[in-house]
């Protein structure tokens, strides 16, 4: 026949929740010692995909061929028969065990944790993981955690590894270090599928992407051919900018004021270690750091939901009075006079309340107005209707419990009740995680709009492109500690990279 | 793995909202199936003719007018002690101690009875019956509250725990009241001077306690519904975390809630002391306390679905009590009877949420 057998090929796949498609007559090939880059935006069935093909959801319609053989994937079990191994974007690992017990719990036969320790380490000189395999998970730094799940399913005999955004929680190094075993994994003829929706990752590691849109396949090309452009058009389906816009700061002054902050969470362990920096209204400060170096911390401290052990966060009124923050709660902040507007990383666990319908979530800011016992639900009604209406959200009716909506949609819902009083200062963690090109843009629209009325915006993320891109300054978090404070406008990626990682001088923990 | 896979027989996808009519008649289903569940083991296991069994546990509840009447008395203190414990629910705080608060209610109210009768004017007594169960309550239910509150203790064994304390602590004031001396139990309280009971309205006797759990389910469904403290109590119980983040004290909402959680269970046990039986005994709540847990549930926490899941309950074992004597079947028999119709309608909630898809799907169209 002269043409090759597909490791992976899917006909006609169809998958649907209830009245949702999450995919629809979806049909993909994937072959031996290719990587390819599964694109689509939040929604566009790309994770129930690759679901289907781990064994944890079954397909309505359709069939699924590995090497050319008709199968049936009834269980994750089955596919690890079959060889497909998943890396899931949630690990899944026991804290308390070493690496190689993670590796081999489940397995069938003798634990022999020597002769596993060794396999282990061949399959990493192989591929050039470094996993110490005698290492404990809860000891472990993230990339490393992924690393063990790599290996776990490798160790497994998997030739098919699907991975689900392994990028969303490494540094900028780090994701070169995956991307190079990626590349020797291909190099040995595996077949790799990367879910993704970052456009340069995609563009640097991949020979292929296909495309996915509302649950069904728009296309695919070769990487060589692509670009930024096309595959966001592709994406989203029509022509999409890709700027963000960074007006010039409006009229800086001092709003919030911390100095020497440092927190400890609930279980004793250093937080945020005397950390100083001052957010002026009318700019947007930035804050990078790797996952859980004190960020959560540090607006929780700000917005009065993190206890302090030490230092002030000072606000800045106007005519120039300064307010002491800490110790005081966020109703009595509120009290004060000063309207703090907190987007947290949790945002149906902590901004939002899930089974609550959009009024609902509205009320959480307002419902304690008036001095009557009842509380005003008009208002909050009125105000979901403007909200759904300004910022285009997709929902079936204001009725709708929020935790049906999708991400995008929850994250306008939270960003459009926050901003809507008119805050002075406005927290946002991760506003973008989880989130479809189109609807990023609109959150970056709104909050260069906050910043354009003056507010002190405090942007904690994690994508350094947009950091950079966003951002007139950006305060760098190391460990808890303030590794430097940079200007967006003539930062260099590598450059903050490192000061995430290294911090400029002590190095111990 | 064998060569020849099979697609699975069925496998389960999640449905979409369904439309309010077809998830009843869903429920309407699984209720016709439990009857006919039950008329075969009816049949199967004593031979009995189902329909006569199902003559008679109706008869059970409605074969006079007095039967109707306890029925619906019946209703009444189960329906109260179901919306006791609902707000305490709706926070994610399972209290399990209606049973403990409903009999601190009690103790209270024959307290006041036994010591009071005769010395006060019949309407004070009353008053001050009334303020003392909801304070009993309330403290009964408030002890573990602040525990939780001010150190996370487990509120469910708290809860559990202070049911045996009432318990213990009825019976030690039985024997100090009992009548007589070395009866081991209270008798009719002021049985002569009828001091202290709840009066007779509308010449019924059981009429005031059905209208108090009436106005108390009304109240607490526009409580839940439509007050700020309802509101908190909904947010605190989906997340603290998002309670915190609006600054509503979670620690004031937990005590709050249960201090009013209790204070419903004190009245339930006024009226179940004062109103119907008019004696104090430490099985007086015959377990609803615990049985609550289960109306509230079924309902959804809804106030008013709980006059049906209450309903079904009771008619149940009216029903039960009724075939036990009229065909001298055990009382266990119509427990599992109870228990196949609790089985088709709890399960039937999972084909209402979930949908089974079968291989060679005829059902296809959608």
């Amino acid at each position: 026949m002269g043409e090759q057998i597909p490791a992976v090929k899917l006909r006609n796949v169809t998958k649907t929740f209830g009245s949702i498609t999450a995919n629809s007559k979806v049909s993909l090939e994937i072959y031996r010692g290719e990587i390819l880059s599964l694109l689509g935006e939040n929604g566009s069935g790309k994770t129930t995909l690759m679901n289907m093909l781990s064994g944890i959801y079954f397909p309505d319609e359709g069939e699924i061929f590995i090497h050319g053989k008709e199968v049936v994937i009834r269980s994750p079990k089955d596919a690890f028969d079959l060889g497909i191994g998943m890396i899931h974007q949630h690990f899944k690992l026991v804290d308390v065990l070493t690496a190689a017990e993670n590796i081999v719990l489940g397995l069938k036969g003798k634990l022999d944790l020597k002769a596993a320790s060794e396999k282990i380490r061949a399959i990493c000189d192989a591929y050039g993981f470094e996993v110490d395999p005698n290492q404990k998970v809860y000891d472990m730094s993230v990339s490393q955690k992924q690393t063990v799940e790599i290996v776990k399913v490798l160790y497994r005999g998997a030739d098919i590894l699907i991975l689900d955004e392994p990028t969303a929680v490494l540094t900028p190094q780090e994701t070169d270090k995956l991307f190079a075993v990626l590349r020797n994994m291909k190099a040995d003829g595996k077949s790799i599928i990367i879910i993704t929706h970052k456009l340069q990752e995609v563009l640097d590691i991949s020979d292929r992407v296909a495309v996915l849109r509302k649950g069904e396949y728009i296309g695919d090309m070769a990487t060589g051919q692509a670009d930024a452009q096309k595959l966001t058009d592709m994406m989203v389906g029509r022509s999409v900018a890709l700027n963000i816009q960074r007006p010039d700061a409006v009229d800086p002054k001092p709003r919030i004021e911390v100095k020497g902050l440092t927190v400890h969470s609930a279980d004793g362990i250093l937080k945020l270690d005397n950390v100083s920096f001052t957010a002026n209204s009318g700019e947007i400060l930035g804050v990078a750091g790797i996952s859980g170096c004190g960020q959560k911390e540090l607006l929780e401290a700000i917005a009065g939901l993190q206890p302090v052990d030490g230092g002030s966060i000072r606000f800045v009124s106007d005519d120039g009075t300064r307010e002491e923050l800490v110790g005081k709660d966020p109703l009595s902040i509120a009290d004060m006079g000063v309207t703090l507007s907190f987007v947290p990383e949790d945002r149906l666990g902590m901004g939002l309340v899930g089974n609550m319908d959009l009024a609902g979530n509205m009320m959480l800011r307002s419902f304690r107005s008036g001095h009557s016992p009842f509380a005003d639900r008009k208002g909050p009604h009125k105000l979901a209707e403007e909200v759904v209406e300004e910022l285009e959200v997709v929902t079936p009716s204001i009725e709708t419990p929020v935790r049906r909506l999708s991400g995008g949609n929850v994250q306008k819902v939270l960003v459009g009740r926050e901003i809507a009083s008119s805050p002075t200062v406005l927290l946002t963690a991760y506003a973008v995680r989880g989130l479809d090109i189109n609807s990023s843009y609109t959150i970056y629209d709104l909050i260069n709009r906050q910043k354009a009325a003056g507010v002190a915006v405090i942007y904690v993320g994690e994508d350094l492109d947009v950091l950079l891109e966003l951002c007139d300054r950006i305060l760098v978090l190391c460990g808890g500690k303030v590794s430097g404070i940079v200007s967006g406008r003539d930062a260099d990626k590598r450059e903050v990279g490192l000061m995430m990682t290294k911090l400029g001088g002590s190095a111990d923990e | 793995m064998n060569n020849k896979t099979h697609t699975p027989l069925f496998h389960i996808s999640k449905r979409g909202a369904l439309p309010w009519y077809a998830a009843w008649a869903i429920r309407g289903g699984a209720l016709i199936l439990a009857l006919l569940l039950c008329a075969l083991v009816t049949t199967l296991v004593t031979g009995q003719n189902p329909i006569d069994v199902y003559i008679t546990i109706f008869k059970g509840s409605f074969g006079s007018s007095r039967r109707a009447w306890v029925l619906f008395q019946n209703i009444a203190i189960l329906l109260c002690v179901s919306l006791a414990v609902t707000p305490a629910f709706k926070m994610r705080f399972w209290n399990i101690g209606g049973e403990g608060q409903m009999l601190a209610g009690g103790l209270a109210t024959a307290a006041c009875m036994i010591l009071l009768g005769g010395k006060l004017p019949g309407w004070l007594l009353i008053v001050i019956m009334v303020a003392a169960s909801i304070l009993a309550g309330a403290v009964w239910g408030g002890i573990p509250a602040v525990f939780k509150a001010r150190w996370n203790t487990n509120e469910t064994l708290f809860t559990l725990m202070m049911n045996y304390i009432a318990t213990q602590l009825v019976a030690f004031f039985i024997i100090v009241w009992e009548v007589p001396k070395g009866a081991g139990q209270i008798g009719i309280i002021n049985q002569s001077s009828e001091a202290g009971w709840l009066p007779v309205i509308g010449g019924q006797k059981y009429l005031l306690n059905i209208t108090v759990a009436a106005v108390v389910c009304v109240a607490m469904h526009i409580y839940l519904s439509y007050t700020k403290h309802g509101y908190e109590i909904s947010v605190v119980g989906e997340s603290e975390n998002t309670a915190r983040y609006v600054g509503i004290k979670v620690e004031r909402v937990i005590v709050r809630t249960m201090l009013l959680s209790g204070a419903v269970c004190g009245i339930a046990g006024m009226l179940l002391v004062a109103g119907t039986e008019h004696t104090l005994t430490t099985t007086i709540t015959s377990g609803r306390g615990f049985t609550a847990v289960m109306v509230s549930w079924l309902a959804k926490f809804n106030p008013f679905m709980m006059i049906f899941t209450s309903f079904l309950i009771v008619f149940m074992e009216r029903g039960a009590g009724q075939i036990a004597t009229d065909y001298g079947l055990s009382q266990s028999f119509a427990d599992i009877l109870t228990g196949i119709i609790l089985f088709c309608i709890i399960g039937s909630e999972f084909f209402i949420t979930y949908q089974i898809n079968f291989r060679h799907g005829a059902a296809k169209e959608d």
